[in-house]
């Protein structure tokens, strides 16, 4: 049993048509010697987020592969959360003032978790910075802890992250999703990359109908190109870059764009960039600035299958999964070359890396004039989200992590 | 129908990969990190990422020939890093020893481009394998066959690119096989000269399956 909400259970067989027998029989042999050996997966919060997302559907899938996997999540208070998000801004390198009481209120906070949770299964995977303290907890039982970090570390606040350092250094290994966050640790650092489920809500195929009943609800026209940006309203997602690099396009090619992100209701910074985004946009018809309820998985499926080219020009990225799933669904992409995004676009191969504003809108006039290469670019896209970026790769990618470190011992 | 005294074992493999501790910002570093990296890292940035990017079948053939012409911008040394085929080599010390050579000619030639810096940095990664017994032998071609249809695109990369290294053969795990095991030289050659680098593992597994197909019509 698991202390968070998780998906009903997916046959495994369910992705066969996906992935071909020999994925899923490699995946049970994979899970054979791991069959009755607890595995437990901590996070800070059950629901929203992307750790949530991704554990929401592993689970499950463990559970089809006989795995003991256990989810559980850690609480604190307003005061903890406070701090952990100061701590998030601070690592991906915003300016941060160190008070020593933030320290205080991080460790008090994992001290009450530790005595709450179990951390007595043989394979301990503990998420992000949240609960990163919990390796004081570690029972002298010979298990396996690996800290498996979501964001982008590239440039860390220097005293959050000497203060997280001294916690990470005890794990058994670590986990980035791009070489740039490593960090020098002196445990082995692997590469692990978010996943996308296929047959989720967000990624599975639409019938045509709804993909036409979306757009017309948005009063987007389904027959000139359709860019779209799918983020929430934040300034590192450089929404407002976007629509320049659209005006630069729109030049040339009578197209729309749309950007697409989480409301902004209970998000007080979110709605100060959604008016800027609405002040750069000044009424232009053909710049569709939809505000989309914080879960809205087939809204973000639809818009993704409608457009011609999905953008993602981003600042700085932990991952960026929005791009994953476009590529999935087969679409060009025109995305900055920033955090994880260049794990997922090859350049010239998988979609377009851009590095400016001029850049990006470059790329997308030449996708739109070269439609062949832009096919092409979302076919491999999605040959290349198969091998590397779905549910069951990452499910694999963790059964080999236990047992590289299983034959350490 | 011939039967081999030693049967062929399937195997499944997966592999994590590790971020080692060097990374190049110029060419000039590239050379110096393709110099002290691991083999395992010589072999994932080859063999390993040919076998994960096996649908790209025009213009990718390594990490080092991807990195110098989309983030160095050096698309002459992007070339010859590319026409390196890593059939040819028989060990890890041998394709370094080029690699450097490629890329230390090129230093030579072009010092002041060396150490330009490139849009990205390049990070020197390694392969942590893992393997096990898929549960599958074949001691007939029939069985063979039916073994090859059911193996994962890592399992197949695995007997049929990077056996090469363990075999020290310019060779693979199947046609060493079908060589030894049942005596077919001929098919072995022919399952030999298939070129991973302009098919996928899907198409390759393909061509595989027909070929043993022809040779059990001959039988």
């Amino acid at each position: 049993m698991s202390d968070a909400a998780i998906a009903s259970r997916i046959p495994l067989d369910d992705y066969r048509a996906l992935l071909g027998q020999g994925e899923i029989d490699e995946l049970r042999v994979l899970a054979k010697p791991l069959r009755g050996r607890s595995i437990g997966m901590i996070n800070s919060t059950a629901v929203g987020g992307g750790v949530a997302e991704i554990l929401n559907r592993l689970l499950p899938l463990a559970e089809e592969l006989e795995l003991n996997m256990r989810w559980e999540v850690m609480t604190g208070g307003d005061d903890f959360y406070g701090v952990t998000k100061g701590f998030h801004n601070a690592l991906h390198g915003a300016p941060y003032h160190a008070d020593p009481k933030d320290f205080e209120i991080f460790l008090a906070c994992n001290e009450w978790n530790r005595a709450r949770l179990a951390l007595d299964a043989e394979f301990m995977i503990i998420h992000d910075p949240q609960p990163a303290a919990l390796i004081d907890g570690r029972k002298k039982n010979g298990n396996h802890w690996a800290w498996r970090c979501h964001i982008d570390l590239s440039h860390p606040h220097r005293g959050v992250w000497d203060f997280l350092d001294k916690f990470v250094s005890r794990y058994d290994a670590a986990m980035f999703s791009s070489p740039e966050f490593s960090r020098s640790l002196p445990i082995p650092q692997y590469l692990f990359y978010p996943a996308i489920d296929p047959l989720s809500e967000k990624n599975r195929e639409l019938e045509g109908g709804l993909v036409a009943r979306m757009l017309a609800q948005y009063q987007i026209d389904p027959l000139r190109p359709i860019l779209t940006q799918i983020s929430r309203f934040d300034r590192l997602k450089d929404p407002v870059g976007v629509i320049r690099a659209y005006r630069i396009v729109k030049r040339y090619f009578d197209c729309q764009l749309v950007l697409a992100g989480g409301s902004a209701s209970d998000d007080p910074e979110g709605a100060v960039v959604l008016k800027e985004v609405q002040q750069e946009a000044n009424g232009e018809a053909d710049i569709h600035i939809i505000e989309l309820p914080a879960w809205a998985p087939l809204e973000v499926n639809a818009l993704q299958r409608a457009s011609t080219i999905v953008i993602q020009k981003s600042l700085r990225e932990g991952f960026g999964l929005t791009v994953s799933e476009a590529l999935w669904k087969k679409k060009p992409v025109v995305a900055s070359a920033v955090g994880g995004i260049p794990v997922q676009i090859i350049h010239k191969h998988t979609g377009l890396l851009a590095h400016s504003v001029e850049g990006a809108a470059y790329q997308i006039r030449f996708l739109l004039s070269h439609p062949e290469i832009a096919a092409r670019l979302g076919e491999n896209g999605h040959e290349h989200v198969k091998e590397n970026f779905l549910i069951t790769e990452k499910l694999k990618r963790y059964m080999t992590l236990f047992l590289a470190m299983a034959r350490t011992n | 129908m011939n039967l081999s005294e030693t049967p062929f074992e399937f195997f499944t493999v997966s592999y994590l990969t590790r971020i080692g501790n060097q990374s190049a910002g110029t060419i000039t570093e590239f050379l110096k990190g393709l110099q002290e990296c691991s083999d395992a890292s010589i072999f994932h940035h080859t063999f390993q990422t040919l076998g994960i990017h096996h649908f790209l079948t025009e213009g990718f053939s390594n990490d080092f020939a991807q990195w110098a012409h989309a983030d160095a911008n050096r698309e002459d040394l992007a070339e010859q890093l590319a026409a390196l085929d890593v059939r040819d080599y028989l060990s890890i010390a041998a394709l370094r020893s080029d690699l450097c050579r490629v890329v230390g000619e090129y230093c030579a030639e072009h010092p002041a481009l060396s150490e330009q810096a490139a849009l990205d940095r390049f990070y020197f990664c390694e392969s942590v394998e893992v393997t096990l017994p898929f549960g599958l032998t074949a001691g007939t071609l029939e069985e063979f066959r039916d073994g090859i249809l059911h193996l994962s695109h890592a399992s197949f990369c695995f007997h049929f690119l990077s056996s090469r290294l363990r075999l020290q053969l310019q060779t693979n795990d199947f046609s060493h096989w079908l060589a030894n095991g049942l005596g077919l030289g001929k098919l072995a050659d022919h399952v030999n000269h298939i070129d991973i680098y302009t098919n996928t593992l899907d198409s390759a597994r393909a061509k595989v399956l027909r070929l043993i197909d022809r040779e059990r019509k001959k039988a």
